[in-house]
């Protein structure tokens, strides 16, 4: 059993991704969109959250949102995964449930 | 439809200050009519919707707490509250609200669904949940 | 796989019907099913057919309406959350007493019903909110 959460909430607005990391179990995957994607910035205060995540988890970040927020990829964590919205519906499929962590 | 699938409610917000409490609380009464398998899981500014005692008389709100006391009869046969999420705002369960159940068909009654729950539970109970409202 | 979409906030205000509408797009171009895209909360204002965005910035409301023409899409309103926002339609009009309705096309409004049937007869729950 394994699902895939998404985060759209920026760290430092919002606890969504501390909240998503916690209640995600190892195996599941967390996918960074909208301003999600400052999560996965190489540096910033989430990074040892985050880098602890990926320790049993996979994580993603959204290329389009990531670009659109000036993250360039030597700026995202090593190990976030960056996909495209192609990307984001397989994730959907490969994962069992979908829940939105708004 | 035959399908029955465990539904849970993701609160997370809290009531009034915002809309979402009170359009998500209208999500489960009518999904009643469907017959899932429902649970709430109220947790971050979500467990302030189950605090006893809202007072909207002089705000001109409609107060829809009244309304988390009937979930039992629309089929809400869980109402779990995170504890972490309760003790960070410095609240017990005596400060929430009590909602009764019956299955009218079994006869099988609880006097209080409303259940504090540890973080390692939420993530287990989230996990066996096949769709999450968000 | 069937796909149900949830949207719960409006044009422009929130990026959240941009990435569903993208998500929607691709799930779509990889033939996939999307048994219905339902609009909730604020979501309800992206059925509207007056707005005038910019013209050099994208148009939310006809680029659903295009991606709904171009696959048959099932855009649903939620009702209660339609009349709180005022997104009438001919019936609404009649029900309710409105001179005017604002519907944009392909859209429909309807009850939360059919989101919960969405919900059950679909593989995947996808919620885009704020």
């Amino acid at each position: 059993m394994a699902d895939l959460h998404t985060v759209n909430k920026s760290p430092f607005e919002k606890s969504s991704l501390e909240t998503a990391i916690k209640c995600s179990l190892a195996g599941s995957s967390i996918l960074l969109i909208e301003d999600g994607v400052y999560g996965a910035m190489k540096g910033a205060a989430a990074e040892g959250m985050v880098k602890g995540a990926m320790g049993d988890r996979k994580v993603y970040a959204l290329k389009s949102d990531l670009m659109a927020r000036a993250i360039k990829d030597d700026r995202v964590i090593d190990g976030i995964e960056i996909i495209d919205y192609a990307g984001f519906v397989d994730l959907v499929e490969a994962n069992d449930k979908v829940q939105a962590w708004l | 439809m035959s399908e029955i699938k465990k539904f849970m409610y993701l609160n997370r917000r809290a009531p009034y200050g915002t809309i979402y409490a009170w359009e998500s609380l209208e999500v489960i009464l009518i999904g009643a009519a469907f017959d899932q398998e429902v649970s709430l899981m109220c947790m971050d500014d979500g467990v302030f919707q189950l605090v006893k005692g809202s007072d909207t008389s002089e705000s001109d709100m409609k107060n829809f707490m009244p309304t988390f006391r009937t979930l039992g009869d629309y089929g809400v046969r869980h109402m779990y509250v995170d504890k972490a999420s309760l003790e960070a705002r410095g609240l017990t369960q005596d400060d929430l609200i009590e909602v009764a159940w019956e299955d009218y068909e079994t006869e099988e009654e609880v006097d209080n669904i409303v259940e504090v729950v540890d973080r390692d539970q939420v993530a287990k109970l989230m996990a066996e949940s096949e769709v999450v409202f968000s | 796989m069937k796909l149900a979409v949830q949207v719960n906030e409006g044009p422009y205000q929130h990026q959240a019907t941009d990435s569903a509408y993208h998500f929607t797009k691709a799930a779509l171009e990889k033939g996939h099913e999307v048994f219905r895209v339902f609009f909730y909360h604020d979501g309800v204002n992206n059925g509207t057919r007056l707005t005038t965005p910019p013209q050099d910035d994208r148009n939310i409301v006809n680029r659903w309406v295009e991606l709904g023409e171009k696959y048959d899409l099932d855009l649903v309103l939620c009702v209660a959350a339609a009349q709180r926002r005022g997104l009438v339609d001919d019936g609404e009009a009649e029900r309710n007493g409105k001179d005017a309705t604002n519907i944009a096309p392909k859209f429909r409004i309807s009850g939360l019903g059919q989101l919960i049937e969405a919900a059950i007869q679909s593989d995947r729950l996808v919620v885009f909110g704020d």
